[in-house]
């Protein structure tokens, strides 16, 4: 446990230097902040559009689907600021600066996801927290006990899972250098499409982004349960509570993956 | 002319060396075309499609096409320019015998087109393997369609060599960039048809040049407007938004190149 305070603070001390430093360039900051915000509330714009047109989209009404993209765009939005750096991985292994990570005692993740710390990645979290408590108010809920509890674990094990996704899929780079964009698709293009309800997709879709990467745990699951909604997939209810045991399943396959690919890594040699 | 088909001929084989970016790009459109059409079809079947006069097929089809006129258009940005102007290379640019402007056209093209055919033409096939789209079935439409590609193409160009030269007064202009590209996202139709939109949303995007980049071309590809004078004046706006941000990149490129002479190089 001793280590793992010391790793902690030390990680502490590089993401606050990282925060002051860019805290010096404070318009541009601000300028970041808000397009990430606004990126992300496209999002929502679209879900609003399409309801304008529609009453309902796979039998989910607007509130529903507004907790979804609540629920999926607030994982995606912590993972984003706490994990996604993983991903410039790729521009230091091309640089082949990617060797002084291996040099230092520390591992290798907690480096990376230190030193390209952005704060301003925090703003995609500003239209996914807000819209979820709007939607949370406005969806018709029979707010019981665990709907409650399930809330605050769904959003805490959705990030975990994300986190994993992340560094699953930017671990592509060290075997092929280049195919940054495959990773996007998993990343972007799983919490694009979990903010609609999972069973509008053709089945293959489902299997892949749902639970080969179990992003379906992120929210589509949790909000079966948590809004009593149309469920024409007929997912059990318990299921509902395996969110926080997917997480760490997906946390651990990552961490595996992630070494397997630091071994096969082979330096530009520069 | 013969040096603007080498300008091109060689950004199309610089461009043609990135194969592993390449099929990765192919893999992340076609995956983009297929959840958006799903997404489309889950709308079309609430009653969607009918509100708009847009059917399952003509939404599926607008996704993948869309899909396949991002890279070509340059939808999602283009920086080089900007990159040379904020490190400085750019005055060996200024200095070459040869007007800038046409320069970075040509070599635009030679990207555009290796990128439309490479990244844009696969997601189309992969996504006729899975659904029915709507194609267009003359060779008048097919020609239209081509017309329609190049001019998006071209305003891209035009749009993206304005925004690239402001970095000459910005110095950074990549805050600008990002909200040019979102707003294009949203009032181009790559987010979703702008036929889907309340009308006077729908007319907002129909007033902007983005919908020359992405709309209109789809909409041509799958033959929505309707006899020829509808198709002349919707190739017609295109060429108008090209000539008009064609002029201003001009007049903001001369004001960069007396800013430059003053400064001294």
């Amino acid at each position: 446990m001793g280590e793992l305070r010391v790793l902690a603070r030390t990680y502490r001390r590089l993401v606050g230097a990282k925060i002051r430093s860019d805290w010096q360039y404070r318009l541009s900051f601000a300028f970041f902040l808000l397009s990430q915000t606004v990126v992300t509330a496209l999002d929502l714009v679209v879900i609003l559009v399409l309801f304008d047109v529609v009453p309902s989209l796979g039998g989910w009404d607007l509130a529903q689907v507004a907790v979804l993209y609540g629920l999926t765009t607030l994982a995606f939005g912590l993972g984003d600021l706490f994990v996604s750096q993983v991903e410039t991985s790729a521009d230091h292994i091309r640089a082949g600066t990617f060797d002084q990570f291996l040099l230092r005692p520390l591992p290798t993740l907690l480096q990376i996801s230190a030193r390209e710390f952005a704060l301003r990645r925090v703003g995609r979290s500003i239209p996914a927290a807000t819209t979820l408590v709007v939607a949370l108010a406005a969806a018709d809920i029979d707010w019981t006990l665990d709907r409650v509890l399930l809330v605050p674990v769904t959003i805490a094990s959705g990030t975990a899972i994300f986190g994993a996704v992340w560094v699953v899929t930017a671990s592509i780079s060290f075997w092929a250098v280049g195919a940054r964009e495959v990773a996007n698709t998993f990343t972007y293009g799983g919490s694009f499409a979990h903010q609609y309800p999972l069973h509008i997709f053709a089945r293959w879709v489902r299997t892949l982004l749902g639970w080969v990467l179990p992003m379906a745990f992120i929210a589509y699951v949790p909000a079966v349960h948590l809004l009593d909604a149309h469920n024409p997939l007929d997912l059990p209810r318990w299921l509902a509570a395996t969110p926080p045991l997917v997480a760490v399943a997906a946390v651990l396959v990552a961490r595996a993956v992630w070494s397997a690919g630091i071994r096969a890594y082979q330096s530009t040699g520069s | 002319m013969r040096l603007w088909f080498e300008v091109a001929r060689r950004s199309f084989r610089r461009w043609s060396t990135y194969r592993v970016a390449t099929a990765a790009g192919v893999f992340t459109n076609t995956a983009f075309g297929y959840l958006r059409a799903y997404i489309l079809i889950a709308v079309a079947a609430a009653g969607g499609a009918a509100a708009t006069g847009w059917d399952e097929a003509t939404l599926v089809t607008f996704a993948f096409i869309t899909q396949a006129l991002l890279a070509g258009t340059g939808a999602f940005g283009e920086s080089e320019l900007a990159e040379r102007v904020r490190t400085g290379d750019v005055v060996v640019d200024m200095y070459r015998p040869v007007d800038l402007q046409a320069w970075w056209l040509a070599s635009w093209l030679g990207r555009s087109s290796f990128t439309f055919l490479a990244r844009g033409i696969p997601p189309v096939l992969l996504g006729a393997v899975v659904f029915d789209l709507v194609v267009p079935t003359t060779v008048v439409g097919w020609l239209a369609f081509l017309v329609s590609v190049l001019l998006a193409s071209l305003v891209g160009f035009a749009l993206r060599f304005g925004v690239n030269l402001t970095a000459f007064w910005l110095l950074d202009n990549r805050g600008l960039d990002q909200l040019v590209t979102l707003v294009l996202t949203f009032f181009g139709g790559l987010l979703l048809p702008v036929v889907l939109f309340p009308s006077w949303l729908e007319s907002v995007a129909r007033a902007l040049p983005f919908a020359a980049m992405v709309q209109i071309p789809a909409e041509v590809f799958m033959g929505r407007h309707e006899g020829a004078s509808e198709l002349a004046a919707a190739l017609g706006s295109q060429l108008g938004w090209f000539l008009a941000l064609g002029l201003v990149g001009r007049m903001l490129l001369s004001a960069a190149t007396r800013k430059v002479v003053i400064q001294g190089g």
